[in-house]
């Protein structure tokens, strides 16, 4: 018997029986205790490798360019942040680049460095305390928001001059759904007990 | 599917892994490590209530240079036009993307205001030890949780216009005051959430109830 806490409300029960793919909620406040996904670490790790490929597409391309009278900009996710920079702005671009490369970044990279190791069976150091930090940053990772920030951007450039967009932005749409199926699917309970030994 | 709590009993429970541990006693503050993650444990997140109202004060401090200030300047042709969150959002309603000029207002103008107000009241019903809707409360901390990223909108807006537009006389984008005291907002707020801990709603109803369940 396994003692399982609710993160919301602090409620303990006894850890129930759930079906592959089900999911148990509090009874007190409604919140969701966890899902249960007997083949999450195979599932995600395919899902963390694919974000990485499509995360280095969307960094080392351009996602929108610009073209007015001849003259074309165009802006990788990094660059966006070092234009903040150049006006001055380096709070600002430190926000954005925290929110949209490096919490992604870390997330995608730790989750690597954890679910290959658990996978594959064998051991490096520091696996609790890198699977820590991914929780830590994903409230800080923000991709799915900068996408729509791009939408809005591109529709207040349209009437000025030409949009085109870039290798980046298909990257972009694919990489969203495919982190978010990532952290759907995660049991970070089950990732967890592999890493402590216990099953 | 729901399970029902056996509720008390002095544990605490670690806020990365959550595994559930002995406590040494019910209203113990003493810190303790995590066995399973080494992750610092608290039974209840340390000065929540406190440091939740800091965030929210100053994000309210913020609120109101960020909407009245300019976020960004374009300048076009020789025309140049300052632009505040809601002239922007005006803008795309004009041009008939009232959809997009939905979504920026709602995540510009109302998420950062519904987000003060109403963590603000869960603060204020925490500290009044109210007994009133736990259920709702909890449910409203959820969402406040789950929205309040999406105010960022506008930060990323000013970032790409910025980095995009820079064609000297011809087309270009500066970044304003405003900007600055909007992402203060928004980072304030989402430190505010972080910082209440959902916990302290149930803590009353607990000390009532009086149950204890020895794990």
């Amino acid at each position: 018997m396994r003692i399982i806490g609710c993160r919301e409300c602090d409620a303990v029960v006894v850890e129930p029986f759930v079906p592959d793919g089900g999911a148990a909620y509090c009874d007190r406040c409604g919140g969701l205790l966890f899902r249960r996904h007997s083949r999450t670490i195979e599932v995600c790790l395919a899902l963390v490798v694919a974000a990485a490929i499509l995360f280095a597409v969307a960094n080392l391309y351009p996602f929108l360019a610009f073209q007015m009278q001849g003259q074309t900009t165009q802006t990788t996710l990094l660059s966006g942040t070092r234009a903040l920079l150049d006006q001055g702005e380096n709070a600002v671009a430190a926000l954005v680049f925290l929110t949209v490369i490096a919490s992604p970044a870390c997330e995608i990279g730790l989750l690597l460095y954890v679910l290959g190791p658990v996978h594959f069976g064998f051991r490096l150091p520091g696996l609790a305390l890198a699977f820590r930090f991914v929780e830590q940053f994903r409230p800080w990772s923000m991709m799915e928001v900068f996408l729509i920030g791009i939408l809005v951007a591109g529709v207040k450039l349209a009437d000025l001059a030409e949009i085109v967009p870039g290798i980046a932005l298909y990257a972009f749409g694919l990489l969203i759904p495919i982190l978010a199926a990532a952290s759907n699917f995660l049991d970070a309970e089950l990732v967890w007990r592999r890493i402590a030994g216990e099953a | 599917m729901r399970f029902s709590p056996l509720v008390g009993g002095p544990h605490a429970q670690c806020p990365v892994c959550r595994l559930v541990m002995k406590a040494p006693a019910e209203r113990s503050e003493a810190p303790l490590a995590c066995p399973r993650c080494g992750a610092t444990v608290h039974r209840r997140k340390p000065e929540s209530l406190a440091r939740t109202s800091a965030y929210l004060i100053a994000a309210l401090i913020c609120y109101v240079p960020a909407n009245v200030y300019p976020i960004m300047r374009s300048t076009s042709l020789g025309r140049a036009q300052e632009d505040t969150i809601v002239s922007g959002v005006v803008y795309l309603y004009e041009s008939g993307m009232w959809p997009l000029g939905t979504i920026v207002l709602i995540a510009s103008v109302v998420v950062p205001i519904a987000k003060i107000v109403s963590l603000g009241g869960l603060v204020v019903s925490v500290r009044r030890r109210s007994r009133w809707r736990p259920r709702d409360r909890a449910a409203t901390f959820r969402i406040i949780e789950l929205v309040g990223r999406w105010s960022m909108v506008d930060v990323y807006v000013v970032t790409i216009l910025v980095a995009l537009v820079h064609l000297g006389t011809l087309a270009n984008v500066e970044v304003l005051f405003g900007a600055v005291f909007f992402a203060a907002v928004v980072v304030l707020t989402i430190l505010a959430a972080e910082s209440f801990d959902p916990r302290l709603i149930w803590d009353v109803l607990e000390e009532e109830e009086g149950r204890d369940v020895r794990i």
